[in-house]
């Protein structure tokens, strides 16, 4: 077994992935992720370090939020204390402790709102549990703001609507403008500025992978596909996550992308400026970090002048691009206007079935028998295709043109309800390991019920957070690594390129 | 989170990731390795050396599919896969494997 099993003692045995736990108070308390170090505080525009007057910027902070974003003031106000939402979030779940329940989350930085920006709040804060801003409230910030992972699954509960993520993003936002930032996030973020994605991984050395899987495409195929970098007059600009070209089982991913536009007969690049989809901005809650992270992606489709732009398999790029890339970095009238802008890997593939461009074998996927985990950012804010639920079911559909043994997982587990793999929002960091697994026992507990029903043996994903994540995390619950799948990885299985000879029967390695 | 090597102090940061990459020994390498419960042996100097290599070239660690090809070149097909390099290096060979050969940690969505 891989991965570090050592902390998975704890992680709780549940009957049912929503089983409510026992409370157990402060159970995370404390926890917190390492700090970004003032050098990538300052890259950002953020003070290096504490600020001496950081109270008071954090509450001009809190005020200019509430001025500048409508529904963060009306989620703070709002809250009638219903409890619609308390067992709603997978870290709650997990954890047990009453503080990831979304509601105590989102009180965490509601009472200090109510303390100095409300009447009852300035006169009687006893009354309405509004306190002070100290040091303590702070650290209980910058633990609980990091233990929620921005998956949005509560706010599709709360009969007002309210978005703890928001309310999360607004608490991040203001700890970066006094000098508390998260290394992990700012880190990233910094590398994306200076080299244009997150891994760090600059033009040289994407050139080389991508010319090494062309490579391994070739040896597989005996057919050569490509994977254009910066190649000007492209009439696809692809967007994909950096772990496409680094990690397992992203990379196969890339390959089903690169197999799928080959036989479409597209001509397509990546480019070297803007090799990342993940935009991490969001998740520190900053429109400047997210805007300046979008206009790469303008730069790059305006430098190499393509017509349309897709991006690949990754959740909150996809929240990002078709919920905001157009009023961040818009308009995009120089592409054409004939095909979304952005479209999703998923649209394309899925266009390209169904008018019959690819050839399919689907019982090369026959050892795999399969369930799909639906990516928060990419069910609950977004969309894809011309019909409502596109964005469920056009994953569904091609995975059911290329696989024959496919199986749900309980309802209340998927589509709009789905569970956090445990790692979304910022915290797919090491630091946070212990919560990452606990958090991701709901959605494993679901995996384990179509397991025992149906032998199911892997599950897909369309986001690389949720991909690092299970390979990370699932054997701990008595899956391989492997277990997860990039959803290219199985169209790149199962589809036959024009002029490919198929000699063998066995040799379905599911690597 | 130091290192100590023969009386030498080695910067690292909280994670055990050195922070002058020019710190590096082979010696420091081997205590690094014990610090993560790592006997080193031929077949992981041949990992960490190609990392050292690479990183050389193209200032970033390579992706795991292409460590794994290199190691299936020279140790062959039985030692060149996925789960035979998380034998080697438990916390994954990208991210345990770089620190190491005191390469900067990948970071991302990896």
């Amino acid at each position: 077994m891989a991965a570090s099993t050592s902390e998975s003692d704890d992680i709780r045995k549940m009957a049912h992935p929503l089983e409510i736990p026992r409370l157990k108070c402060g159970a995370m308390e404390g926890l917190a992720p390492f700090k970004a170090s003032p050098e990538h505080q300052e890259k950002l525009g953020f003070p290096g370090e504490l600020v001496p007057d950081w109270k008071e910027k954090a509450l001009a902070k809190m005020k200019e939020l509430g001025e500048k974003n409508r529904a963060f003031q009306v989620y703070l106000d709002t809250c009638v204390k219903c409890g619609a939402c308390t067992d709603k979030c997978h870290y709650f779940l997990g954890t047990g402790d009453p503080k990831n329940m979304p509601v105590a989350r989102q009180d965490l930085l509601r009472s200090v709102y109510r303390r100095y920006f409300t009447f009852a709040g300035k006169y009687f804060p006893k009354l309405v549990g509004a306190r002070d801003l100290t040091e303590d409230v702070l650290n209980e910030w910058y633990s609980y703001y990091h233990q929620c992972s921005e998956c949005r699954r509560c706010s599709v509960f709360c009969p007002y609507g309210i978005d703890t993520a928001e309310i999360t993003m607004a608490a991040r936002d203001i700890m970066d403008h006094i000098g508390i930032g998260m290394k992990y996030s700012n880190e990233i973020i910094g590398k994306v500025h200076d080299i244009g994605n997150n891994l760090g991984l600059n033009a040289k050395a994407l050139r080389a992978t991508l010319e090494d899987l062309e490579e391994d495409l070739e040896d597989e195929t005996g057919i050569s596909v490509r994977i254009p970098v910066d190649e000007k007059g492209a009439d696809i600009l692809l967007i994909t996550p950096s772990a496409d070209f680094f990690a397992e089982p992203h990379i196969d991913g890339l390959l089903g992308y690169a197999k799928v536009f080959h036989e479409a007969g597209v001509s397509w690049t990546v480019s070297s400026y803007a090799s990342e989809a993940a935009n991490f901005g969001l998740f520190i809650g900053s429109y400047e970090q997210m805007r300046e992270i979008s206009l790469r992606i303008r730069k790059a489709a305006q430098d190499l002048g393509v017509k349309r732009i897709v991006f690949g398999e990754c959740g909150h790029a996809w929240r990002v691009g078709y919920s905001f890339l157009n009023t961040l970095a818009g308009p995009f009238d120089f592409l054409d206007q004939n095909y979304p802008i952005p479209q999703h890997i998923m649209e394309f593939t899925w266009d390209e079935i169904q008018k019959g461009t690819l050839n399919i074998d689907k019982s090369r996927n026959d050892h795999i028998r399969l369930t799909y985990h639906d990516s928060c950012n990419v069910a609950r804010a977004s969309r894809m295709g011309d019909e409502p639920g596109g964005q469920f079911e056009i994953p569904r559909n091609v995975i059911k043109a290329v696989c024959n043994h496919y199986f749900e997982m309980d309802r209340e587990t998927t589509k709009e309800s789905t569970l956090c793999c445990g790692g979304g929002g910022g915290l797919l960091t090491d630091d946070l390991m212990d919560l990452r697994k606990k958090g991701a026992s709901p959605r494993m507990t679901a995996v384990q019920q179509v397991t025992e029903d149906h032998g199911v043996t892997h599950m897909a994903a369309i986001c690389a957070i949720c991909k690092t994540q299970f390979s990370k995390i699932m054997p701990a619950f008595g899956y391989e690594m492997d277990s997860i799948v990039s959803v290219h990885q199985l169209v790149s299985n199962a589809i036959i390129l024009t002029g490919q000879v198929i000699d063998d029967d066995e040799d379905k390695s599911d690597e | 989170m130091d290192y100590d090597v023969n009386g030498t102090t080695i910067a690292a940061d909280e994670e055990g990731y050195i922070t002058n990459l020019a710190d590096w020994t082979p010696d420091l390498a081997g205590v690094i390795a014990k610090a993560e419960n790592i006997e080193m042996d031929d077949e992981r100097w041949e990992v960490v050396n190609f990392l050292r290599d690479y990183y050389d070239e193209y200032q970033i660690a390579p992706a795991v599919r292409v460590l794994i090809k290199s190691v299936k070149k020279s140790m062959g097909p039985e030692k060149g896969n996925n789960k035979y390099m998380y034998e080697l290096f438990p916390y994954g060979p990208a991210k345990q494997a770089c620190k190491i050969a005191g390469l900067p940690k990948p970071t991302g969505c990896v």
